[in-house]
């Protein structure tokens, strides 16, 4: 392979894949899937009821967010005023959510 | 401002003159991060009208194995996602939306590989990672023209019954045998964002991988930003791709699991 023109530009050898570290985030992200469907599947809700599950799922998820946001998206190698930039517009969200659960709930009791 | 990288020979560049790098970032970079926020708001904004609207309906509280599709409160989730190709009739709960989620992770990967690959100039592993995370996408897309089919067509014996008493087969947007209205409207909304955005990032995948085919990233010639590597398109298309799959977490969480 070395005589086909693909690598033209570039002097010396081309280094080694360095992956190791994307592996063990997609380690990371499959378990905690697994998890999700454990609880979601295996576990009845004698055992644990449905409110304590959805906290459990709010945790996992947002533990997912971090992983690729952090790991597969770079942020967390990047400047921290960046990541800041990122991650405080979603304090928005979070007080959105709330807000909006909360009407939901008036709403349910009005009907 | 000394920490930031001074990207020219001449140091003595003033701030205002450019010749440094706010973030240490280049500008395409960021922009996509800014543009991903407002998109994330966008999502947020979906997601979080779901969450209201069902909390604005009735709860089902028996237990699952008696659950039968009513009208009058929401569906449990792993009762209304449970077929699978091939496998006509079968009940297998939250099996295929797991097979997706785990292709879409699995594209991620090799969309993070491929970007390794690229900081490392290695256009044979950019194109086959590359490759790699636009079969995944397709894939995905696929998996969900199937799901979307059977939640359209609906199950055999049909589900709730509408006000005259007929039972309803299917789903639309002004009736659904799975439950309230809204739910087949969110369901709809949401998902078909979501694969919006999915076939969006497959067009921008086999666009860069075009361009690292063709070896445009490799041209001498070619302007290249201030801060960034050779192949760092590949970069800016990889965080609009991971960011879909950061989406459908929240999408799978919001629909399959609660």
């Amino acid at each position: 392979m070395a005589d086909v023109h693909t690598h033209s530009h570039t002097e010396g050898k081309i280094a080694k894949p360095n992956t190791a570290g994307i592996w063990r985030t997609f380690y990371v992200l499959l378990g905690i899937t697994a998890l999700e469907f454990i609880i979601a599947l295996a576990i009845p809700s004698y055992v644990m009821p449905h409110l304590i599950k959805v906290g459990v799922y709010i945790i996992l998820t947002i533990a997912k967010a971090f992983y690729i946001v952090a790991e597969f998206m770079h942020l967390k190698h990047e400047v921290k005023f960046l990541g800041m930039c990122i991650v405080l517009p979603m304090i928005f969200i979070a007080w959105l959510l709330l807000a909006m659960v909360m009407e939901g709930g008036a709403l349910y009791i009005r009907w | 401002m000394a920490h930031l990288a001074k990207t020219h020979e001449n140091e003595s560049t003033l701030d205002w003159n450019g010749g440094n790098l706010p973030l240490k970032a280049s500008w395409g970079k960021l922009m996509m991060w800014f543009f991903l926020l407002s998109d994330a708001f966008s999502f947020s904004a979906l997601l979080i009208t779901y969450a209201m609207i069902r909390y604005s309906h009735s709860a089902y509280h028996g237990t699952t194995e008696n659950f039968k599709f009513s009208l009058d409160y929401w569906p449990v989730p792993e009762k209304v996602f449970e077929a699978m190709p091939f496998l006509h009739g079968i009940s297998l709960p939250l099996v295929f939306v797991g097979i997706m989620t785990f292709i879409l992770i699995m594209s991620s990967v090799t969309m993070v590989l491929a970007v390794e690959a690229g900081h490392r100039n290695d256009r044979k592993d950019v194109e086959k990672w590359m490759l790699w995370t636009i079969l995944g996408g397709f894939t995905f897309l696929g998996c969900q023209a199937w799901e979307w089919t059977h939640f359209i067509h609906g199950t055999d014996k049909g589900g709730a019954t509408d006000v005259y008493g007929n039972i309803i087969y299917g789903a639309n947007l002004i009736q659904n045998q799975y439950g309230p209205v809204p739910f087949a409207n969110l369901f709809f909304f949401i998902t078909g964002f979501h694969g919006f955005h999915v076939f969006s990032g497959v067009m921008l995948n086999v666009l860069v991988f075009y361009n690292t085919a063709f070896g445009v990233y490799e041209n001498p010639n070619r302007v290249i930003d201030e801060g960034a590597g050779r192949y760092e398109m590949i970069e800016k298309v990889g965080l609009y791709w991971h960011f879909v799959d950061l989406v459908w977490v929240f999408v799978f969480t919001a629909f399959y699991l609660i």
